[in-house]
């Protein structure tokens, strides 16, 4: 029970130091937040000094600061993130709302990434050094060199505009979850293959493979007895850690390809500077993190029983 | 809890690939430095009659939308986010380095501390962290800068320590303490020594995520802001054009990943 209280120690500090970031940045906001609020509510037209009064006024945006800061942090554990300042609705609403289509595209990706990756890492394992194992690093070691946003603009290029077999942008039907996904994926199963195939190699050098392979059993049927178990330690070890790079992808490919998602949802809310919205957004984000790597060390510790003694 | 040592990836490396990676970091460097010495011109420069015209040359990669030469844009591009990216490298390491050292020396609360505030950041996604400094920091590059060394120093912190407790354990450092040696001389010759060949791994790792983050706010709108000639911000403006001007897409994109890619195989075939 020591990985739970050593998380939950991490997750409290998440929040603290979240509050308190986003409650500098309500403070520090270059320009006059009153303003940009007043903008992002009536659009940068309609705005006069008195409507930004008005949002001064009602939002309390003057005032002493620890005061301040200490009922903004009291607000959060008691899990109130208040109101967007844009559209007035509660954070807690949007991001529900946001959270669905950001979770199904993660999911999706990380369901390609292991379809693609894992597969192939382990046939390269079980002949390092041949031509699969070469050409495997040769790929794997080309595709982490590209950045999520690179990558989905070469497959925007050649897919959607010079082939026009997808669509570019869009939600809301099977096909638009595509192109994003696979830019998702494309990345993690580099990675994947990679950490497959060197806990793959280092198995099939094991005395008890050889003598798996020596009392008769097939490759077949070693590789199903006893080399997936212990392929799927350290990949799921780290797809605990890939989840940072897959929220990073998220805030960024969402934006790309206009995926009505919580990534989104961020870079809005910073544009605008919706410190609410930034809050919700940046904690979900953060103790999803945490609750992903909680479930994921339990995991690796029914898979491999070692790991708690 | 240290997933970094679940598997050593280090037996599987091939002692060629960093200096194929250096020489990719080399030559980018080369033409960041000598682009306009040998031609010369200006990234701002407009004539709207040339707009998404072909290379000619004084302009050796065309045009873009604006009708500023692209060569001379990526000549700009590539000297700012590598320096906005060694400045907050340099910044990281030597926060990291620092109190790594503290936390292994000090132990106690300091260290507990220390690494409460390392895993929670750990839990951030480093964009994320960038995009909150971003919005508090006046001026873009500053905040780059700032952000960015937010993210990198934890990396740089969880190394120091770790091998800092090992080595401040062992025989050799108890001796030299009993024998009246100061911090800074046990730093010198017992730490610093075990620590060094890790730096330059972790550095360009640190270099190579700092100008993806910069590339990839770029991209969607929230770094750099134009006319800054900036590596993504350059991509998007000329995306609409694909068609017109392919080669003043490319040029951007050919830059970006031959360096990441140096920076990749420079820092040898480590994991995340």
């Amino acid at each position: 029970m020591n990985v739970i209280a050593s998380r939950f120690v991490q997750a409290v500090m998440v929040a603290v130091l979240i509050g308190t970031a986003t409650f500098i940045m309500m403070r520090s906001l270059p320009g006059d937040a009153a303003w940009r609020i007043a903008a992002g509510r009536y659009g940068y037209d309609h705005i006069d000094a008195a409507a930004a009064d008005a949002v001064r006024n009602e939002l309390g945006l003057d005032g002493p600061a620890l005061p301040a800061l200490l009922q903004w942090l009291g607000d959060l554990m008691r899990l109130d993130f208040g109101n967007s300042l844009v559209t007035g609705q509660p954070v807690i609403n949007e991001i529900t709302h946001q959270l669905g289509a950001s979770v199904s595209l993660a999911c999706v990706a990380i369901l390609l990434s292991l379809l693609m990756g894992p597969p192939l890492g382990i046939l390269a394992g079980l002949k390092p050094n041949g031509w699969l194992d070469r050409g495997l690093l040769l790929v794997s070691t080309g595709l982490k060199a590209i950045p999520q946003f690179l990558m989905a603009l070469v497959l925007i290029v050649v897919i959607a505009v010079q082939l026009r077999w997808l669509p570019a942008a869009g939600h809301g039907e099977a096909k638009h979850f595509i192109l994003p996904s696979l830019t998702l994926a494309l990345g993690l199963a580099a990675v994947n293959a990679r950490i497959a195939r060197d806990a793959m190699a280092r198995i099939a050098e094991m005395p008890f493979w050889r003598f798996a392979h020596w009392k008769g059993l097939s490759t077949r049927q070693t590789l199903l007895r006893h080399g997936l178990r212990n392929v799927a330690v350290p990949l799921t070890t780290y797809l605990g850690l890939q989840f940072v790079t897959l929220v990073e992808g998220v805030i960024i490919v969402e934006s790309i390809f206009g995926w009505p998602g919580i990534g989104h949802a961020l870079v809005h809310a910073i544009f605008s500077r919706d410190v609410p919205m930034v809050q919700g957004t940046a904690l979900v984000l953060g103790l999803g993190f945490v609750a992903v790597n909680t479930a994921i060390d339990l995991t690796v510790r029914r898979i491999d029983p070692r790991v708690a003694s | 809890m240290n997933h970094m040592n679940a598997l050593d990836l280090r037996s599987t490396s091939w002692r060629i690939t960093p200096i194929i990676g250096a020489a990719l970091v080399f030559v980018v460097a080369l033409f960041a430095l000598l682009g306009s010495v040998i031609v010369p011109g200006d990234a701002f420069e407009q004539s709207l009659l040339k707009a998404l015209s072909g290379p000619e040359p004084l302009a050796p990669l065309g045009y873009d939308h604006l009708g500023r030469s692209v060569y001379h844009r990526l000549v700009d591009a590539l000297w700012l986010s590598p320096i906005i990216a060694v400045a907050a490298v340099i910044t990281a390491a030597g926060a990291g380095l620092v109190l790594g050292t503290l936390a292994a020396a000090m132990g106690g609360w300091i260290e507990r501390l220390l690494v409460i505030v390392a895993d929670a950041l750990l839990a951030l996604p480093g964009l994320l962290l960038v995009l909150i400094v971003l919005a508090m920091v006046p001026g873009t590059a500053l905040g780059f800068w700032a952000g960015l060394s937010l993210v990198l120093w934890v990396e740089f912190f969880r190394l120091t320590r770790a091998t800092s407790r090992e080595v401040i354990a062992s025989p050799a450092v108890q001796a030299s303490r009993l024998l009246g040696f100061g911090p800074v001389y046990l730093f010198r010759v017992h730490i610093w020594p075990e620590i060094a060949p890790m730096m330059l791994t972790a550095a360009a790792f640190g270099t190579a995520t700092a100008i993806m983050a910069i590339a990839a706010l770029g991209f969607v709108h929230v770094g750099m802001r134009a006319p800054t000639p900036e590596l993504g911000l350059m991509m998007v403006e000329l995306l609409p054009y694909w068609r017109e001007a392919p080669l003043a897409l490319l040029s951007p994109v050919i830059a970006t990943f031959t360096l990441l890619l140096g920076l990749t195989l420079l820092a040898g075939s480590r994991i995340s």
